[in-house]
C-alpha cells in the first residue's frame, strides 16, 4: 500500500514536472470575437473547450476579446509579441488578420474556427458541417409539428446563417414535402446576436402564424426564442451549446456545434507538439455536429422520431444522403 | 448652449475639462480597485500600451482619426443645431463610395487619381446619406434624430445586402469584398517619408490622418471665417432671426447635414484604404456613436475636437492593453472610461463649477491683497 501511494506520488510528481517543463517553451493564446466569451453559444463554446484544456493541464490561456475591426490584427501581433506559441482565431472574421500575422511569423502556430479556404503552412482551421446538423434538427421540427408549419430565427444574415437556415429546410421537408416553413433573420448588423428581444418578437409573429417549432441559430437572441417559445407553450431548438436546459420541457432539442472539441483539441494538439495544419472540416461522421438528447428533452422526443432521425443520420454519414451546402453555390435549392 | 460661467476663459477651456478628467480616472480608478487590481498600475498600462510600446503610438492616431472625422461631422451639424446621429450610417455608406471606385477604377487608374477619386466618393456618399434627413427635417419636419438613427438602419441594411449578395468575394464565406488593388491603398505612415515616421512603428497610421488634419483647418476656416459658417451658426443659435437676416435656413440646414456627411463619409477612408483594404461588414464599429461624445467634449472647435479625439484614441488603445495585462480586467474597462468621461464631461461638465469660481476668487483677491 505504501508502495503504492509513493509510485503514485512519484509518477504526480513526474507529470507535474513535464508539464512545467511544456509550460516553458509552450505559450498558447485565444481571441475571442465580437459576441465576447460569454455569449452563451458560439464563443463560450470555445471557452468552454479552453477551460477544460487549462483544467486538465494547468495551462493558462493568454485570452483577448475583441471590440472593433481592426484589433483582430493587433491583437494577434500582441499576443505573438508576448510569446504565444498557437493562437486560436475564433470566428469567420478573423480569417484575414490570422492570414496575414500567420504568414509574418512561420515559427508560430495558428488555428482558427469557421474558416476553411485559407492556405499557410502552420495554419490550422477547422469547418463545421452546421448544414447537416440543421438536417436533423429540420427533420425533428417537422415530425414535432402539429400545425404542419416550423419556423426559423436567424441571428445577423450572413451565408453562415443561411446555411443553417437552408439544412433545416431539407431536413423538415425530407419528412413531410409540405411543410410551411417561416424565416426571419434577426438584423443586419452585429447586433442582431444580441437581441433577445427582437428574437423574442419574432418568435412570436412566427407562432401567430401558426408555427409550433421554432429554430434559431442567433448566438445571444436565441435566449428570447427559447424564452418566446416556452411562454407561448411552444417547442424550441437550442443551436451550437446544448441548450435543452434553458427551458426543460420546451426546448425539442439543440442543434450542437462542437466548439469546444476544436478548442481543445487544437490546444492540445500543440501542446503534445503533434499539431498538423490543413482543414479540418467536422461534420455528423467526425462528431462534430449533431443533436442533443438528454434527460431535459427526452419526454418531447418519441422513439419514432428517434428512429428515423438516427436513421438519417446514418445516410448521411455514409454518404446516401448528401445535404447541400448553402455556401457551396450561395443557393438553397430547398427554398 | 452651455450655461453663462463665471470663471476666466482659461479656467472654463484649460481647467474644467482637466477636472473633469481627472474625476472620471478617479472613478474608474476606484472600480480597478475593488477588482482586485492597483489603479495605478492599470494607469501605467494604459499609458505604456497607448503610447510607449512599437506601434502603440500609431494605434493611438489611427483611431484619434477616426474619432476627428466623425467628431468634426457631429460638429458641424451642432453649429447649425442639428443633432445628427446618423455618423454610422453616413460613414458606411460613405465606405461604399470609397470601395466603389477602389474596386472598379484601380485596375485601371494611376494612384494619383484613383485615391482623391475614393477620397471624393466616400464624401459624395456620405454627404448624401445625410442630406436626405437633412432635406426632411428642413421642408418636411421630420425630426432629424429620429430620421438619421432611421438612416443608420437603412444603410445597415443596404450594405448587408450588396456584401452577403452581389459585392461579396466569391470562394469564402465572410461578406466582405475582394480586395482593393495595390493603387487603391492609402499609403501607410511608417512605410513613406523614407523612414522620419519609423518611430512610430508598424501601425494601421496612415495618410489619411494628414487628411484628418486638413479637414480640422477647413472646418475652422469654413465655420469661422467664411459666410456660409457664418449663416450656419446664425441657423443653429437662432432660425428666426437668421430668416429675418434674409437667411435661407431650410437651405443652410441641408447644406449643414451634407458636410456632416461628408466628413463622416472621410471615416471610410481610413477605415477601408487605409486599413481593411476591402469593404468588410460593420466597419464602422461604433466611431460615429463616440464622434457625438467627442463633438461635445471638444465643445465643437477643432482644437478640443482634436485633443478629445487623442484621448478617446488614447482610451481606445490603452483600454486593450489592459485586457491583455490583467484577466480580472475585461475589454469593458475602456467603455466603462468612455462612459465616466462622457458623464462627467457632458453631462455633470459644470459640476465643478461653483467650487473652482469660489477658489479661484479667493486665490486671486489675495494676490490682490499681497500686492497692496
Amino acid at each position: 500500500m505504501r508502495k503504492l501511494m509513493k509510485l503514485a506520488l512519484a509518477s504526480t510528481v513526474a507529470l507535474a514536472t513535464s508539464a512545467a517543463a511544456w509550460a516553458a517553451d509552450f505559450k498558447p493564446a485565444v481571441i475571442y470575437d465580437m459576441g465576447g466569451k460569454f455569449d452563451k453559444s458560439f464563443n463560450e463554446g470555445v471557452y468552454n473547450g479552453i477551460k477544460r484544456f487549462t483544467d486538465e493541464t494547468g495551462v493558462e490561456v493568454m485570452e483577448f476579446e475583441v471590440t472593433n475591426e481592426a484589433q483582430r490584427e493587433q491583437a494577434m501581433q500582441r499576443m505573438v509579441q508576448r510569446g504565444a506559441t498557437i493562437v486560436l482565431g475564433v470566428g469567420f472574421a478573423q480569417a484575414d488578420a490570422i492570414d496575414k500575422v500567420a504568414g509574418e511569423n512561420p515559427d508560430k502556430k495558428f488555428a482558427i474556427i469557421d474558416v476553411s479556404w485559407l492556405d499557410k503552412p502552420n495554419l490550422r482551421q477547422y469547418a463545421f458541417k452546421e448544414h447537416e446538423g440543421s438536417y436533423l434538427v429540420g427533420m425533428a421540427a417537422a415530425l414535432a409539428s402539429k400545425t404542419g408549419k416550423v419556423g426559423f430565427v436567424g441571428g445577423m444574415d450572413i451565408p453562415l446563417i443561411r446555411a443553417f437556415a437552408c439544412g433545416y429546410v431539407q431536413g423538415a421537408k425530407a419528412v413531410n414535402a409540405d411543410v410551411e416553413i417561416m424565416q426571419n433573420m434577426t438584423g443586419t448588423t452585429p447586433s442582431a446576436w444580441n437581441d433577445p428581444g427582437k428574437g423574442a418578437e419574432l418568435t412570436q409573429s412566427q407562432i401567430d402564424r401558426g408555427a409550433d417549432v421554432v429554430y434559431q441559430a442567433a448566438g445571444g437572441t436565441g435566449i428570447g426564442v427559447i424564452r418566446a417559445a416556452a411562454d407561448a407553450g411552444k417547442l424550441s431548438i437550442g443551436v451550437d451549446s446544448n441548450q435543452n436546459h434553458l427551458a426543460p420541457g420546451s426546448v425539442l432539442t439543440s442543434m450542437l456545434k462542437r466548439v469546444d472539441v476544436a478548442a481543445y483539441q487544437t490546444m492540445k494538439d500543440a501542446m503534445s507538439g503533434e499539431f498538423e495544419t490543413g482543414v479540418r472540416t467536422l461534420g455528423l461522421a467526425e462528431g462534430g455536429v449533431g443533436w442533443a438528447l438528454d434527460e431535459n428533452n427526452k419526454d418531447l422526443i418519441t422513439d419514432d422520431m428517434k428512429a428515423k432521425i438516427d436513421a438519417a443520420s446514418a445516410e448521411i454519414v455514409s454518404g446516401n444522403v448528401s445535404v447541400h451546402d448553402y455556401r457551396s453555390d450561395n443557393t438553397c435549392p430547398a427554398g | 448652449m452651455t450655461p453663462a460661467s463665471d470663471l476666466p476663459r482659461w479656467a472654463d477651456v484649460v481647467l474644467l475639462p482637466i477636472l473633469n478628467l481627472v474625476a472620471a480616472l478617479a472613478v474608474c480608478g476606484l472600480i480597478i480597485f475593488f477588482l482586485g487590481e492597483n489603479p495605478f498600475t492599470a494607469l501605467w498600462v494604459m499609458i505604456k500600451g497607448a503610447f510607449f510600446y512599437s506601434g502603440s503610438l500609431g494605434y493611438t492616431l489611427y483611431y484619434t482619426t477616426n474619432f476627428i472625422f466623425t467628431g468634426l461631422a457631429v460638429a458641424i451639424a451642432f453649429h447649425a443645431m442639428m443633432f445628427n446621429i446618423g455618423g454610422e450610417g453616413q460613414a458606411y455608406i460613405g465606405g461604399l463610395g470609397a470601395g466603389l471606385i477602389a474596386l472598379w477604377l484601380a485596375p485601371a487608374l494611376p494612384m494619383v487619381l484613383v485615391i482623391p477619386m475614393a477620397i471624393l466618393a466616400a464624401a459624395l456618399f456620405g454627404a448624401a446619406w445625410g442630406l436626405i434627413p437633412g432635406i426632411l427635417q428642413a421642408y418636411r419636419g421630420s425630426h432629424i434624430v429620429i430620421t438619421t438613427i432611421m438612416f443608420n438602419f437603412i444603410a445597415g441594411s443596404i450594405m448587408v445586402w450588396l456584401l452577403v449578395g452581389p459585392l461579396i468575394e466569391q470562394g469564402q464565406q465572410s461578406p466582405q469584398t475582394p480586395k482593393f488593388e495595390a493603387n487603391a491603398l492609402m499609403p501607410k505612415m511608417h512605410e513613406i517619408g523614407g523612414g522620419v515616421f519609423s518611430f512610430l512603428g508598424s501601425s494601421p497610421l496612415n495618410l489619411s490622418f494628414v487628411l484628418a488634419l486638413l479637414c480640422l483647418v477647413g472646418f475652422w476656416f469654413l465655420i469661422w471665417r467664411t459666410k456660409l459658417g457664418y449663416e450656419i451658426r446664425t441657423v443653429g443659435q437662432n432660425p428666426e432671426a437668421a430668416r429675418y437676416a434674409g437667411i435661407n435656413v431650410p437651405k443652410i440646414i441641408v447644406i449643414a447635414m451634407a458636410l456632416s456627411g461628408a466628413l463622416a463619409g472621410l471615416l471610410a477612408i481610413n477605415e477601408l484604404l487605409g486599413v481593411q483594404h476591402r469593404v468588410v461588414l460593420n466597419f464602422t464599429s461604433g466611431y460615429g456613436f463616440t464622434g457625438i461624445a467627442v463633438a461635445l467634449m471638444g465643445r465643437n472647435h477643432p482644437v478640443g475636437i482634436f485633443l478629445a479625439s487623442f484621448l478617446f484614441g488614447a482610451i481606445y488603445q490603452g483600454g486593450a492593453e489592459l485586457d491583455f495585462e490583467f484577466q480580472t480586467i475585461t475589454r469593458d474597462m475602456a467603455l466603462l472610461m468612455q462612459g465616466m468621461i462622457i458623464l462627467f464631461s457632458g453631462a455633470l461638465a459644470y459640476m465643478f463649477n461653483p467650487w473652482v469660481s469660489k477658489l479661484l476668487k479667493r486665490w486671486m483677491n489675495r494676490g490682490e491683497v499681497t500686492r497692496v
